[in-house]
């Protein structure tokens, strides 16, 4: 009988031990603790552009993350991209004429949206739109135009 | 009515014939012999009553029911009243001799753990055991473990016992005990046995009735004394270990004087 | 000319008895599992001896990996200014592939070896017989226990595996080369997603499991019941384990992260 309680008891360190694990990759490794994102406010915003924009991309201002892109898709009437930002619940005084732009972390780093404060007195609501955005900088344009102002320069 | 009825039994492996038309009739409350050289299905027979195979002909009937007409659970509800010895003693290594011996207690009824204990010991001193309770299979020796694995297989109160080859490989104390065992538990709980074996003396012994096999065939039966004194050649040889008759000392072929004449690298 | 057809068909023919042998196995195996909440303590020995008894391999071997890949993402990344990166690397190395893996081989190695040394000794020693003939069906009785064991052990040990590689590679890359371990933990938790990385790893290591301890399973329970026999089982659950863990890994990973 000893011999069996201690295996029952072996049995349940090994459980527990595996599901901490589990729990460690999910609150330490993972992003599983910031999924508080949706329980936020969500507003929106229509880019010529999104660039290698992703589902999950952060959503920074001034460098600190504010919330997470949760859908990207092609808005039909005016065939640009429309995105969906989950915010952080806590900021709820983000002025509603704040610009958007997509921004590349490092040279080739991924991309993330960028806010910059506008200085509205209304604050931004659930459903609103960011009606100022600038598009992802995409390298090919951004040579080309160099290449031609160049050419024209000379 | 005989206890177990087998009639016109065919079993064939790949295209041999292991039982070519056998007709057994085993008794109720007696003890018989299955009997012949090794190789002739002894043990077949065993798996085929026990309905782990299936005979390609002819039927086997235990109490009345064909036991290859069974389901499943019908065929599990009639195992609960075989028990089987096997050759080994097929303990189950992961449990001790209490255990063992509680398995099919513990398995098949709901029994509270006490009387369970009373049920085991009381099997265990049936077979001289008792005081080995808390030994691993691993620690027995062979006599030992087939005296477990018997005190198992009479632990449901079966209506008959199948041993398989209990005798070999058993020094002459150990097989005198057992030979004492398998009578003695046979009279003492009414239960009808069979005892597969090649061991002449011993199963002469306990016998009530002898079948002896050889070629898929029943080559004669009755009881010891009938068979010691048959006129027929081949018992002769078998029940008298003589090395060469009917079953001939040399494998079969070619003669000895051809086979010398011709070269190693014949053909 | 027609032997080798005759030979090559032949094979082919066992090949697939075999395969629908072991499915109706699985079948039974599966058949037997509702049993067992009846009966836990079955199933918490072989937790015991598949899972417990793997757990040192697994941490050991998990820390390593976790050290090297430290050693060795830092030494490329380091060329790239991204050594912050590092986190990352590994989190997602290990969640995604490592864990699972490694782990499948290691417990194929391990638990799945030994479950068919257990069960193809108890074929050889007559043991199913023994428990067939006293109406006690022994796929419930043995093989159903070990099955749920090996299928609930699998995950949980790759889990152990990941998150010890994570932290031997924090223990490399900060305690040894400097990395930043603010930017190490926070990257990490950036890139690692729940649902995508760590979810599907844990998907993969399920199935792993339960490939893996039917593959013992069968190999002991279908094993000759000889010693040589066993021993064939025995090397034949290692290599069969391994064959089908990197075959259905690049399967499932084709299915969870590649666009195919």
């Amino acid at each position: 009988m000893l011999q069996k309680k201690s295996t029952e008891i072996l049995v349940g360190l090994f459980v527990a031990l595996g599901i901490g694990a589990l729990f460690m990759l999910a609150m330490k490794v993972s992003n599983l603790a910031d999924f508080s994102d949706e329980r936020g406010y969500q507003i929106t915003a229509q880019f010529q552009n999104t660039g290698g924009l992703k589902v999950r991309s952060p959503v920074t201002m001034a460098g600190v993350r504010v919330g997470r892109v949760a859908a990207i898709e092609l808005d039909p009437i005016s065939y640009n991209a429309k995105v969906t930002i989950n915010m952080h619940p806590q900021f709820d005084n983000i002025p509603a004429d704040t610009s958007a732009s997509i921004f590349t972390a490092g040279l080739l780093g991924e991309q993330y949206i960028s806010l910059d404060a506008g200085a509205d007195d209304f604050y931004l609501q659930d459903g609103d739109e960011l009606m100022l955005t600038q598009s992802a900088l995409v390298l090919e344009q951004v040579i080309g135009q160099f290449l031609y102002s160049v050419a024209e320069g000379n | 009515m005989p206890l177990i009825k087998i009639r016109d039994l065919h079993f064939y492996r790949g295209d041999r014939a292991i039982f070519d038309g056998v007709d057994i009739d085993i008794d109720r409350g007696k003890v018989t012999a299955i009997m012949g050289p090794s190789g002739t299905g002894k043990t077949t027979l065993l798996r085929l009553i026990g309905g782990q195979l299936r005979p390609d002909q002819g039927y086997i009937e235990i109490d009345g029911q064909n036991v290859h007409k069974l389901s499943r659970s019908k065929l599990y509800e009639l195992r609960k009243r075989m028990g089987m010895l096997f050759q080994s003693g097929a303990l189950l290594t992961d449990l001790n001799v209490f255990d063992n011996v509680a398995f099919p207690l513990r398995e098949h009824t709901k029994l509270p753990e006490p009387l369970i204990r009373d049920l085991v010991l009381m099997k265990l001193q049936a077979v001289g055991l008792r005081n080995a309770r808390k030994l691993s299979p691993s620690e027995l020796s062979g006599g030992m473990a087939r005296r477990v694995a018997l005190a198992r297989a009479v632990a449901l109160d079966p209506m008959m016992i199948m041993y398989d080859e209990p005798f070999t490989g058993q020094d002459p104390i150990s097989m005198g005990t057992l030979v004492n065992l398998i009578r003695r538990i046979n009279d003492a709980m009414g239960l009808t046995s069979i005892v597969v074996s090649h061991d002449v003396a011993e199963a002469s012994q306990i016998a009530d009735e002898i079948y002896l096999l050889s070629g898929g065939k029943v080559i004669e039966k009755g009881s010891p004394e009938e068979l010691k004194n048959s006129s027929s050649q081949w018992v002769r040889q078998f029940m008298d270990g003589l090395p060469d008759g009917p079953v001939p000392f040399h494998y079969p072929g070619s003669e000895f004087d051809a086979d010398l004449l011709q070269s190693e690298h014949e053909s | 000319m027609i032997g080798f057809i005759r030979s090559l068909g032949r094979w082919g023919l066992g090949t697939l008895e075999r395969l629908g042998r072991g499915h109706l196995f699985l079948m039974h195996t599966l058949a037997g599992l509702p049993g067992l909440f009846l009966r836990p303590a079955l199933v918490i020995q072989q937790l015991f001896s598949v899972g417990v008894l793997s757990v040192l391999i697994v941490l050991i071997s998990g820390l390593f990996v976790g050290m090297v890949l430290g050693l060795q993402g830092y030494n490329t990344l380091v060329d790239f200014g991204a050594e912050e990166s590092l986190g990352v690397l590994v989190s997602l190395s290990l969640v995604r592939e490592l864990g699972p893996v490694v782990t499948a081989l290691l417990f194929a190695g391990r638990a799945g070896s030994a479950l068919t040394a257990e069960v193809g000794l108890m074929k050889s020693t007559e043991q199913l017989s023994g428990m067939e003939m006293m109406a006690v069906d022994p796929v419930r009785r043995v093989i159903a226990p070990r099955f749920l064991a090996g299928f609930i052990s699998m995950p949980l040990l790759a889990a152990m595996f990941s998150a010890i590689g994570v932290i031997g590679a924090f223990i490399v890359g900060h305690g040894l080369l400097g990395v930043d371990d603010g930017a190490f933990w926070s990257q990490m938790q950036t890139k690692t997603d729940w649902y995508g990385d760590v979810m599907n790893g844990v998907i993969k290591s399920i199935v792993f499991g339960f490939v893996v301890t039917w593959i013992a399973l069968y190999e002991g329970y279908d094993a000759t019941p000889t010693s040589e026999g066993v021993g064939r089982a025995t090397t034949r659950t290692v290599v069969h384990s391994a064959f089908a863990i990197l075959g259905l890994d690049f399967v499932l990973t084709a299915l969870m992260f590649g666009d195919i």
